[in-house]
């Protein structure tokens, strides 16, 4: 998975000063390392922030897969076929693992699904890119899935049980997906130009999209405080952002590709990468549903459930059937 | 698609166990949907058991299984904690004494 704050909070508009008497009960008990249990009395406000963040993570997953499935089928050898192919089936695994876990909070898989299908839902902006050439496999191996491990590491200490559970089993999964894609990068980095224009290329094209991930810079980020209050999140939008660009700077150096950012420059004091200005419009266009591909994702996860009602259907029959007899 | 189209078709909810190797019980790690129970271990086996996590596969549907309630948590588990004399750790052993 891919989680990224979006700004879309259904209890924006309450006011501040409703935080009761429970909440802040809860979030005390939350700071001194308490996991809530699903059924275990949880405040309202709690529970939506969960299902909020659980089921746009669970989303992105599931649409996660298209990007990349789109290259199944052209994928240059058989190896790469089936390491793609495990990829992509991990990321419906992720999906499944993360509804599952966020119908503990009691809301039905299908509502969930309905809100993805009906366009209500959000899920990662990065999914709205898409994918043309085979080198896209690779740099969303490397830099968007790692992205993803960034944000997903410190859930994996999160305050709802199934939440983290869950995210410790895709973390599991997760470096293989961001290997997988380094190896294939720095395969094509040994072969010709036109391989390495091919990489260079896709850095190009994926290197800002990857850093918007990370949500909103943390002073316009309004779901930062309330889900680091009730630990669900343990660290900001930025603070990840950076992490994420330390690590990954000295990568593309041993790759041999540059990252397109003139800005990108060690800085001894704060013993931090400086880094340019990141197109926080472009972010909102594409969240919002003006990304080059948000029409094609969500008409493809809807042609397909349309068409496999009958499945559905079918299956559901033969079970009532067989149990009838 | 009506706006009510998904609820109607919703497939039964199952908890899935899985015991990881011989010699291990069989634990928890989450739920799925699916038709029926056979439907259900074909599911599991895609979703939980993609690198070798397990050697058996048990599905239960959800709604076959009766929790404790959260809120009975005092009147269930607390009587136990002032019970410390059921635990070797409350017996003071004269020095020498070994093997017990
Ligand atoms: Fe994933
Ligand atoms: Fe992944």
């Amino acid at each position: 998975m891919y989680t990224q704050s979006l700004d879309t909070d259904p209890l924006a508009n309450d006011p501040k000063e409703v935080s009761d008497k429970r909440e802040l009960e809860l979030k005390k008990r939350i700071s001194e390392g308490y996991v809530v249990e699903p059924r275990d009395d949880m405040p309202e406000r709690y529970r939506k922030t969960l299902i909020r963040q659980m089921s746009q993570h669970a989303h992105s997953e599931v649409v996660g897969m298209l990007p990349e499935g789109n290259w199944i089928l052209r994928a240059p050898t058989l190896k790469r076929k089936s390491i793609l192919l495990a990829k992509v089936q991990d990321e419906a695994g992720h999906g499944l693992y993360l509804y599952s876990a966020t119908e503990t909070l009691g809301v039905s898989r299908d509502a969930l699904y309905e809100d993805l299908l009906q366009g209500r839902a959000k899920y990662s902006s990065i999914f709205n890119y898409p994918t043309l050439n085979w080198a896209d496999v690779g740099v969303i191996g490397w830099l968007v899935d790692g992205a993803a491990i960034m944000n997903q590491i410190p859930l994996t200490q999160c305050s709802y049980g199934p939440y983290a559970r869950a995210m410790v089993r895709i973390c599991k999964e997760e470096s293989f997906h961001q290997r997988q894609g380094f190896d294939l990068l720095n395969e094509m980095m040994q072969g010709t130009q036109k391989q390495k224009d091919m990489v260079q290329d896709a850095v190009d094209r994926w290197w800002w999209p990857a850093l918007m991930m990370f949500g909103p810079e943390d002073s316009d980020s309004i779901h930062s405080e309330e889900s680091k209050a009730w630990g669900i999140k343990k660290k900001t939008n930025d603070e990840l952002r950076q992490t994420f660009i330390d690590v990954t700077v000295p990568q593309a150096e041993t790759l041999g590709v540059t990252l397109p950012d003139p800005q990108l420059k060690w800085n001894e004091t704060r013993e931090h990468y400086d880094f340019g200005k990141i197109d926080w419009n472009e972010f909102w266009r594409v969240v919002s549903g003006s990304g080059p591909c948000n029409k094609d994702r969500i008409g493809v996860k809807k042609k397909a459930w349309e068409e496999g009602a009958w499945v559905r259907e079918a299956a559901m029959a033969h079970a009532m059937k067989s149990k009838g007899r | 698609m009506k706006d009510n189209s998904l609820d109607v078709m919703e497939m039964p909810l199952f908890e899935v166990f899985i015991r990881s190797a011989n010699g291990l019980e069989h634990r928890h790690v989450g739920s799925l949907h699916a038709a029926d129970a056979e439907m259900a271990i074909t599911n599991a086996r895609d979703v939980y058991v993609r690198r070798n996590e397990g050697v058996s596969i048990w599905v239960v549907p959800s709604e076959s299984i009766t929790a404790s309630d959260p809120a009975d948590k005092e009147m269930l588990f607390e009587p136990m904690k002032d019970k410390i004399y059921r635990h070797p750790t409350f017996y003071n052993l004269p020095e020498g004494v070994q093997n017990i």
